[in-house]
């Protein structure tokens, strides 16, 4: 039984913390254990979005072809983070590339099988896009961060 | 105007120098840490010529003929006289003093402002954030903590950069880290794929770095906007207000609440600052011209 064993994994994480406990069973179902080598890719741009990432222990390079400067890293995940949301919405494809930069340990989810789980269970899909809303929106305000190159002619 | 006359007597009471007279130091090294940033080192010319100073203190530094500058000092108290100013090429005064070479002499006065709270973090967890030049002013203050160790429970430094390239005391760091108990981590905000660290706001480090936020002293220091960010996470993460310290830059011109250049109400950034407890100074953050 994969699912009672991923259960308190799913539970200690802290993207799902909180989380109720018939949610944590339902997702369970949908999520695997995984290893990544260092410099293992995980998924390439314009790739199926098929999949998400928990990150358990490790650190993974989020990287895109820049013209000019070749393949560059614009954001590393790791533990207790959460990697991709692209399996949310349609089309469903990786915007960039990621790479695992160390030794990863990670559960990854089924995108399909909990998308589907989330459209029987709206509650489950509420609290799950939350999660992932909160994601996106930190992300978001890193990414101005970034734009803002504040260590640049602003410091 | 109240402040201003308690500067002017504190500074001119008894046999302290003239703080308007800039003292001729002599540089001994000047040190390219960055594409854009150098570090000089400096010895007084008259070695009688005491010198001390608190982690966070800055000097105003005179280029001779050009102009004079507020620059924070980066070196160990405990290695007086000698002093470092690590500084950043920005306008016409620090394009003059890059050019200064080895056995040239400038003009300092100083030490001046407030200083890190190193005492009162005796026995607490110490978070220091620094952003690109920002580690500049922290580190007489981690010079402090590693001389004490032992005094201090976890000691944390989260460093942002915008690349790998733009680190300053890349080298410093990584003794610091092989010889003390101290958690060093770096992010950039962008880096070739060869890059093994971190990549992302230096903000986004604070959720998970490991300290306990009931029992933990804060000290940042960076770009404006960084330092806003920083707070809203430490906050969040529950450090109170009160132990959170920052450094503020403004512009100066006397350095002892005298031109009141850097003046925000009854506020002096050269005097009451450069170093403030947050609740002292969230008026100012985010404030871009007083
Ligand atoms: C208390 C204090 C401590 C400081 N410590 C340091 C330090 O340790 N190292 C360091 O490099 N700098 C430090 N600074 C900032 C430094 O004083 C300024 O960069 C310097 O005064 C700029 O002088 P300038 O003549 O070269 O530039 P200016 O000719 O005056 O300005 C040229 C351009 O640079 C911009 N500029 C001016 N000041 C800054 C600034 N602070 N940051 C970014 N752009 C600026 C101006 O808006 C202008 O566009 C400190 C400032 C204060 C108030
Ligand atoms: S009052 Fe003159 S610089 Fe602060």
């Amino acid at each position: 039984m994969i699912q009672t064993t991923l259960e308190p994994i799913l539970r200690e994480h802290p993207f799902f913390q909180g989380m109720e406990e018939q949610h944590i069973r339902l997702i369970a179902g949908c999520s695997k254990n995984v290893r990544f080598a260092a410099g293992e890719v995980i998924f390439r741009e314009g790739d199926p979005a098929d999949h998400f990432y928990l990150i358990r222990e490790g650190l993974v390079s989020v990287q895109f072809v820049i013209p000019h400067d070749g393949l560059t890293t614009v954001q590393t995940v790791g533990g207790g983070e959460v990697l991709g949301w692209s399996w949310l919405f349609p089309p469903y494809r990786w915007h960039f590339d990621a790479r695992a930069q160390q030794a990863t340990h990670a559960l990854a989810f089924d995108g399909k099988c909990l998308r589907a789980k989330c459209d029987e269970d709206h509650d489950l899909g509420y609290d799950i896009y939350k999660r992932f809303m909160q994601v996106v929106t930190e992300r978001l305000e890193a990414t101005r961060l970034q734009l803002l190159d504040m260590y640049g002619t602003h410091a | 105007m109240a402040p201003m006359l308690e500067q002017t007597e504190a500074v001119t009471a008894g046999p302290v120098p003239d703080p308007m007279l800039p003292v001729p130091y002599r540089i001994q090294r000047v040190k390219q840490e960055t594409g854009d940033t150098f570090t000089l080192e400096i010895l007084p010319e008259d070695p009688s010529q005491g010198f001390t100073f608190a982690p966070g203190q800055f000097n105003m530094l005179y280029v001779f003929g050009v102009g004079e500058v507020p620059i924070s000092i980066s070196s160990d108290p405990g290695n007086v006289p000698l002093l470092k100013h690590t500084t950043r090429v920005v306008g016409t005064v620090t394009k003059a003093m890059r050019q200064l070479k080895r056995g040239e002499v400038m003009g300092i006065r100083g030490p001046f402002g407030s200083h890190w709270p190193v005492e009162e973090a005796t026995g607490r967890d110490v978070v220091i954030v620094a952003g690109g030049i920002g580690l500049a002013p922290l580190r007489p203050a981690l010079y402090r903590l590693m001389a004490e160790r032992s005094k201090f429970r976890r000691i944390v430094l989260l460093y942002g950069t915008r690349t790998p390239e733009d680190m300053l005391y890349r080298h410093e760091l990584e003794r610091w880290r092989g010889k003390f108990d101290l958690e060093i981590q770096v992010t950039v905000d962008r880096a070739a794929s060869t890059w093994r660290g971190n990549v992302g706001v230096v903000t986004t480090m604070i959720g998970r770095a490991p300290f306990d936020p009931s029992n933990t002293l804060a000290m940042l220091c960076g770009p404006e906007i960084m330092m806003r960010f920083t707070v809203m996470e430490l906050l969040k993460r529950g450090v109170a207000a009160e132990c959170v310290y920052l450094s503020a830059e403004r512009n100066m011109k006397c350095g002892i609440g005298f031109c009141g250049h850097c003046q925000y109400g009854p506020t002096f950034v050269c005097k009451d600052g450069p170093v403030f407890a947050l609740p002292s100074i969230a008026a100012i953050l985010g404030k871009s011209e007083i």
